[in-house]
């Protein structure tokens, strides 16, 4: 059996039917070029809001869980002893945390490893005082992970380097108190300590909530504000290649570190799962649209098969198969499909192109949409898919023709 | 002369169902020799096309036995069937039932090409040459929809003779011709029997027709009444 010959039919059918065949193709092309479309709005919308999320959280967290009190005596022969459970936690300091974070760093699937200490501060300028946390870090290596001299809007981050008495502040509180780089700001913890520091940076990430409240200090400063030693750590983050595989690696760090590990999709598990929630909105809605194209395919080609009855008969008569009968038409759709997808993948891309040129403001700018390879592979892949089937029924249909009842009429 | 029977026919019986139960075909038992121009007449709606149908293995919903060179057709699965039509047996319809988006050679090459026993390229050689005997040559490379009634009926029988099949079935081909074109076509038939040594089946009206032919088999109401040989 040669398949050529089908093909060739196929083919015949489509070039002698050019105008239908591009009514089926664009209705493919709407289809393949909105899922396209659709798809990548979500897909840079996520990795914005990701984005977002990674300003300032780091893929792992490793902290001390709190602990509580359980009763003294469980055993059934006993006398049970009744407490109120409590949280008898000390102190949330990770013992030895200058080992604990070189041995994080030797893992190969850490990136970056940093020890913080946050305190919670007040902001003092004459009777105005707004509350904030200060993060205690080593600012180089925070600005390394965290990418934080992309938001400097005044200032440099080496200026805090070995200075006990600098800090960063967001942008929102210099606003608030009229603060500028070189200016003295009072800053007291809830351990009533206070401190003048000197601003030697001012940052800007767009989140008013972090630049009305945050600011960076060196580690040795946040200690001091909590009244403890250099050796007072509570947290350290850690970056890993692929912030996707996080929970995969957190797995594997707290197989190796005694505190409680997190990745970040738990911490954040409100942000991931409106994430996926949109996903998959998006991804019904444009899938039906798919759905709606394949229809047309469908459509026409039922269509062209009850207008060549004759001519499936006759095939049938000289000894075409049913397998054969359903090639051609298959082949038939597939052409429309591969047509269409085509035409689609290309108008999306223009889709995508004037969008991502479309300014949003604020902080997110332009709209933050991209080319995404494995979306584009996706809309092809399915686009041909969906034609397939859809030209598949009518085919069956085709192929179950009984050439008799054709030629009595 | 020792006559070898290329089709048999065995008792084979056909109901219709609609409108009411109606026995369309009785019992017909037949051969049908190599090299034979054979004819099936009888009036309108004695079941001659039926019978045609059922020979042809289109159709398969009868009672009876078919053998086609000794090979038992009846039971078969319907892509055997297919590829058996394909090698051994030709068509011609009475509405010439050509494929109208084709170039008539085109419309001659697809059994072969399903075939596929020969090159593409001896194909076209083969299907020129048949339609040069047709003296339709010129006509090769024109859409098939182009042709007159005439032309495309012998487009036709190149088609069914492509596959230099053992059989060649006919329902009322001369039906819609004039009798110049009938005569033509008459003739072919006689030579595709005789000189090639094919079998051609031919179901008609035309008495005179028939009466050229070298049997006729003559049905009434679904049994065989008269087997004349002229």
């Amino acid at each position: 059996m040669k398949p050529g010959i089908n093909y060739d039919i196929a083919i015949t059918h489509i070039v002698t039917r050019k105008k239908q065949t591009m009514v089926a193709a664009l209705g493919v092309t709407l289809g393949v070029a909105v899922y396209l479309f659709m798809n990548s709005l979500s897909a840079g919308f996520s990795g914005f809001s990701r984005g977002e999320i990674f300003k300032n959280n780091a893929h792992i967290k490793v902290y001390k869980a709190d602990e509580i009190s359980t009763p003294l005596a469980q055993d059934a022969h006993a006398e049970s002893v009744i407490l109120n459970p409590q949280i008898t936690t000390l102190s949330q300091r990770l013992i030895n945390p200058e080992m604990l974070l070189k041995e994080i760093k030797q893992q190969p699937f850490i990136t970056h490893a940093i020890t913080q200490v946050d305190v919670s501060a007040f902001y003092n300028r004459g009777n105005t005082q707004i509350k904030g946390t200060a993060s205690g870090v080593n600012m180089d290596d925070y600005a390394a992970m965290f990418n934080t001299e992309k938001y400097m809007v005044a200032g440099s981050i080496s200026a805090l380097r070995g200075n006990l008495n600098g800090t960063i502040i967001g942008a929102g509180i210099a606003e608030k108190l009229n603060l500028s780089v070189d200016d003295n700001i009072a800053v007291s913890s809830s351990y009533a300590v206070t401190k003048v520091l000197r601003i030697v940076g001012i940052f800007s990430t767009g989140n008013s909530l972090t630049d009305n409240s945050k600011s960076y200090i060196n580690t040795a400063t946040a200690q001091q504000f909590l009244k403890e030693g250099p050796s007072y750590v509570t947290t350290i983050y850690a970056n890993t290649p692929d912030p996707d595989k996080a929970a995969a690696y957190a797995e594997k760090l707290q197989a190796v570190v005694p505190y409680i590990v997190e990745d970040w999709k738990t911490t954040n598990a409100d942000i991931v799962a409106g994430d996926k929630t949109r996903g998959t909105l998006m991804g019904a809605i444009s899938l039906s649209i798919l759905f709606v194209a394949a229809f047309g395919i469908y459509n026409i080609l039922s269509e062209t098969i009850n207008q060549k009855i004759n001519d499936i008969a006759i095939l049938k008569a000289v000894g075409f198969k049913g397998r054969d009968v359903i090639q051609i038409f298959v082949a038939e759709s597939i052409i429309m499909g591969c047509i269409g997808t085509i035409l689609g993948l290309g108008l999306g891309a223009i889709l995508i192109s004037i969008m991502s040129g479309i300014y949003m403001g604020g902080p997110v700018g332009y709209f933050p949409i991209k080319f995404e390879l494995h979306l584009f592979i996706r809309s092809l892949f399915l686009g041909i898919l969906i034609t397939c089937c859809a030209g598949f029924f009518p085919a069956k249909k085709a192929a179950n023709v009984d050439p008799v009842s054709i030629f009595r009429k | 002369m020792n006559k070898h029977a290329i089709l048999q026919a065995r008792g084979i019986s056909k109901h219709f169902y609609t409108p009411v139960k109606f026995k369309v075909l009785d019992q017909i038992s037949f051969d049908a020799y190599k090299g034979e121009f054979l004819t099936l007449v009888g009036k309108s709606g004695c079941g001659k096309s039926t019978l045609l149908y059922c020979l042809s293995t289109m159709d398969t919903a009868y009672e009876g036995e078919l053998f086609i060179a000794d090979q038992q057709i009846t039971g078969q699965k319907p892509n055997d069937l297919a590829a058996l039509r394909n090698e051994r047996i030709g068509f011609i319809f009475q509405f010439h039932y050509l494929l109208p988006e084709f170039t008539c050679i085109k419309n001659i090459m697809i059994p072969a090409l399903k075939l596929g026993r020969f090159s593409k390229a001896e194909i076209e050689e083969k299907a020129y040459q048949k339609l040069t005997l047709l003296g339709l040559g010129d006509q090769a490379l024109k859409p098939a929809s182009k042709l007159s009634g005439g032309q495309q009926q012998r487009v036709a029988i190149a088609r069914a003779m492509i596959n230099n099949p053992d059989i060649i079935m006919c329902d009322e081909p001369t039906g819609n011709l004039d009798s110049r074109n009938a005569g033509i076509v008459f003739d072919m038939f006689k030579q595709i029997a005789h000189d090639f040594g094919q079998t051609v089946i031919v179901v008609t009206h035309d008495n005179d027709f028939a009466s050229a032919s070298d049997r006729t088999i003559e049905l009434e109401d679904g049994r065989i009444i008269q087997v004349r040989s002229n």
